[in-house]
């Protein structure tokens, strides 16, 4: 095998290895459980129908976004595991900014979505300043500020609601209808099956994730303090300066994630807005190997996954917990394959230095003789 | 590879955090705890035959634990039993897309279930939606009235039961008994979290408390504000509020906090003073260790709700519309259990009479 092909088998190998030992894994413990494991595979496996399918991409841009915020950080080795709070806290931002209405159409779309960006990006960098200055954890930072965004939120919450007589739901103002981001219908049905508009500007998310990592100054600091910062320091970057930059863009992003839901279907941020985000974007970032790729494939999958879990109750009559359960598996089998298959690379690399070596002393000892 | 593993760590640390705090939504004890996990409810060999398919879907929770869902359960059980339904449960996990609910409601519209309970307020906005999508299948709601009464003056959903409790009478009756008990005149209120469903006990304690003694001091706290619904399951949260009112003179306090409610009594239990259980008979569910702490619990019989209303469904008709469960059907109401409470049921039944009667209005608002 040429190197290049031997290159290409390894990096196919690692995703299959992993995606066949959740595959084990999961059914293993379905059997260990007593439930029907054909029946599962088969549900789970089963071709979704078109409202599905726009469940799922809904679902996956809203993962997408919270998996680009914490790979920003990953890329740096920098740990946001503050996404969950730093999206709830904008999108509240957002959403009283939106439904107040100062601005007129899109130009209050624009103004709450800036808006959410820089509120993301200032409670990250708080997470970033800690660290540049005081050289706190990041991790536990993070943290803290989640639990001091739920009561901070909740506090604003009661503070901005607008209450109906009767109505246990406690949300902001519903935003108005000209300042709402269409959705793009994917089936004109019956019954007609809408996906939000917001997915271009995740699509857009990620190719700016790309191109500022991959292709500016920026990127390539931010990419080398997080290799090595007496490298980075040695080059000239200052990594106190790298550090706020990258939790504040990171947080940035995370402003975005609550905005597909709030500007294409919710139109408020009230009690049953959905929570727990950012911890699914960890995951999905690890998943997607802090690759804009990568992370889309894996919030697809999340979002798949997710999808299944109301037929699995109802109709196979298996815990949701199932679901849960399959996601775990395969984000510690990628992280556990990934590993498998490096150490096999380094170790095939060794043994063909080894023998290039080898070879080049028995052609040298041959030179002797001659 | 470090990194991953100490990602790995932290991811769980983080699930971990996730679920136990997703186990206290929506907490409401119930005198029945299942333990069943969910799944099929299978018919007893004798039952009798019905081809009516019932679809639950829980809030987070679900059957199991031994609170709001349950109580829901105990109705759909004895009313499967009875009449020899087929059922199906599905229930929401924490943190969920508002897509789910609604896929999974549609989920047991497709497979043929008719008809299709939601348990809790959560379903509000899903059961509005979905009901339209599916105008010849019949939806029950419980604790919410947005499908039934529309906040916008809109015409209602037809083909949607909205089951609700008067909480505000049953807490009345409560607010009485701890006024006729207190001997400090001063007594306390636990909310869980501050949503307006909780403001309706509340104004309803208050309400019955001042009836009996106008000058009565009542201390009022809420363990979280929403978002946050972790005051529904935060034991720890309730103690140390309803420590703070007994050492403030309180001699009784009345929580409606579900499962944080096990604080309150460990408190009381603690400051040899009383407290009032919620929902279910609390004086059968709680330890057996602060049982002789709690005074009566108000009574929200979810179970005599989703009976009834399966009771009306095997007869033929579906319930459509706005179902108000009040002292005068035991929708709510008193326990008695204990005997703490045995020397003022005639102060208390009076007071329920008149409720009944008209003669006393109870606020459901504070």
């Amino acid at each position: 095998m040429t190197p290049r092909v031997t290159k290409l088998v390894l990096g196919l190998s690692a995703p299959i290895l992993a995606l066949l030992m959740a595959f084990l894994i999961t059914s293993a413990v379905l059997a260990a459980a007593g439930d029907p494991v054909g029946e599962v595979w088969g549900q789970l496996l089963s071709v979704p129908e078109t409202r599905n399918v726009g469940n799922i991409i809904d679902n996956a841009t809203v993962l997408y976004l919270s998996g680009l915020a914490a790979a920003v950080g990953f890329r740096m080795n920098l740990f946001n595991i503050g996404v969950d709070g730093q999206y709830r806290i904008a999108a509240f931002v957002a959403a009283v900014v939106a439904g107040e209405a100062w601005l007129p159409g899109y130009l209050n779309t624009v103004l709450a979505v800036l808006c959410a960006m820089a509120v993301g990006a200032v409670w990250a960098g708080i997470a970033g300043v800690l660290r540049a200055t005081r050289g706190v954890s990041e991790v536990i930072s993070t943290i803290m500020l989640n639990a001091i965004a739920t009561a901070l939120v909740a506090y604003l919450l009661r503070e901005a609601a607008v209450r109906e007589a009767g109505s246990n739901v406690i949300a902001t103002k519903t935003i108005p209808e000209d300042s709402r981001i269409p959705n793009i219908t994917i089936s004109d049905g019956p019954p007609v099956v809408d996906i939000y508009g917001f997915v271009v500007l995740a699509v857009l998310a990620g190719f700016l994730f790309w191109f500022v990592l991959n292709k500016t100054r920026f990127g390539f600091d931010l990419r080398a303090t997080g290799r090595s910062t007496t490298a980075a320091v040695a080059s000239g970057i200052s990594v106190n300066k790298m550090t706020v930059a990258a939790m504040m863009l990171s947080g940035a992003v995370a402003g975005l994630v609550g905005l597909p839901i709030l500007l294409g279907s919710s139109f408020s941020y009230g009690s049953t807005f959905q929570s727990g985000l950012g911890f699914a974007g960890i995951a999905i970032a690890l998943l997607g190997r802090n690759n804009a790729v990568g992370i889309a494939v894996g919030a697809l999958l999340f979002a798949y996954l997710n999808e299944q879990s109301n037929p699995l109750q109802i109709l196979v009559g298996v815990s949701p917990d199932i679901v849960a359960i399959t996601q775990g598996t395969i984000v510690l089998t990628v992280v556990i394959s990934y590993e498998v298959v490096r150490r096999y690379g380094v170790r095939m690399e060794q043994q063909a230095v080894a023998r290039a070596l080898e070879q080049e002393r028995d052609d040298e000892r041959a030179e002797v003789k001659a | 590879m470090r990194r991953s593993t100490r990602l790995a760590a932290l991811l769980t640390a983080g699930i971990l955090a996730l679920a136990t705090a997703g186990c206290g939504d929506e907490d409401e004890p119930n005198d029945d705890p299942t333990t069943g996990s969910g799944g099929d409810s299978s018919e007893t060999a004798d039952a009798p035959e019905s081809d009516i398919k019932v679809g639950m879907a829980y809030d987070v929770g679900g059957r199991g634990d031994q609170s709001f869902n349950d109580s829901a359960a105990a109705g759909l059980d004895q009313a499967v039993e009875e009449f020899g339904f087929e059922s199906e449960e599905g229930e929401a996990s924490d943190g969920e897309a508002e897509t789910q609910r609604e896929e999974r409601l549609r989920t047991f519209a497709d497979a043929g279930y008719n008809p299709i309970i939601a348990v809790g307020f959560a379903y509000s906005a899903s059961v509005a939606k979905v009901a339209v999508e599916y105008p010849d299948l019949s939806f029950a709601i419980i604790d919410d009235t947005a499908s039934c009464e529309p906040f916008d003056g809109s015409d209602p959903v037809p083909n949607v039961a909205c089951l609700v409790f008067a909480e505000e009478q049953g807490s009345f009756l409560v607010g009485a008994a701890a006024a006729l008990k207190s001997e400090a005149g001063h007594v306390g209120f636990v909310g869980g979290v501050q949503v307006p469903l909780i403001e309706k006990f509340q104004a309803g304690y208050e309400a019955g408390a001042k009836a009996v003694n106008p000058d009565i001091t009542i201390d009022v706290t809420y363990l979280t504000q929403p978002p946050d619904f972790s005051g529904f399951g935060d034991p720890a949260k309730g103690k140390t509020a309803a420590e703070g009112m007994y050492q403030g003179g309180a001699d009784i306090v009345y929580h409606a906090a579900g499962g944080s409610g096990g604080g309150v009594f460990e408190a009381a239990s603690e400051a040899g003073a009383l407290a009032i259980g919620v929902d279910s008979d609390q004086y059968n569910t709680a330890d057996p260790s602060v049982q002789d702490v709690i005074l009566t619990s108000m009574l929200k019989n979810v179970n005599v709700a989703v009976y009834e209303y399966l009771t009306e469904v095997a007869a033929g008709t579906f319930p459509v519309g706005t179902n108000v469960y009040d002292l005068s059907v035991d929708g709510v109401g008193y326990s008695t259990s204990g005997g703490l409470v045995d020397d003022i049921t005639a102060d208390l039944d009076g007071y329920k009479q008149q409720i009944i009667d008209g003669e006393i209005e109870v606020p459901t608002a504070p």
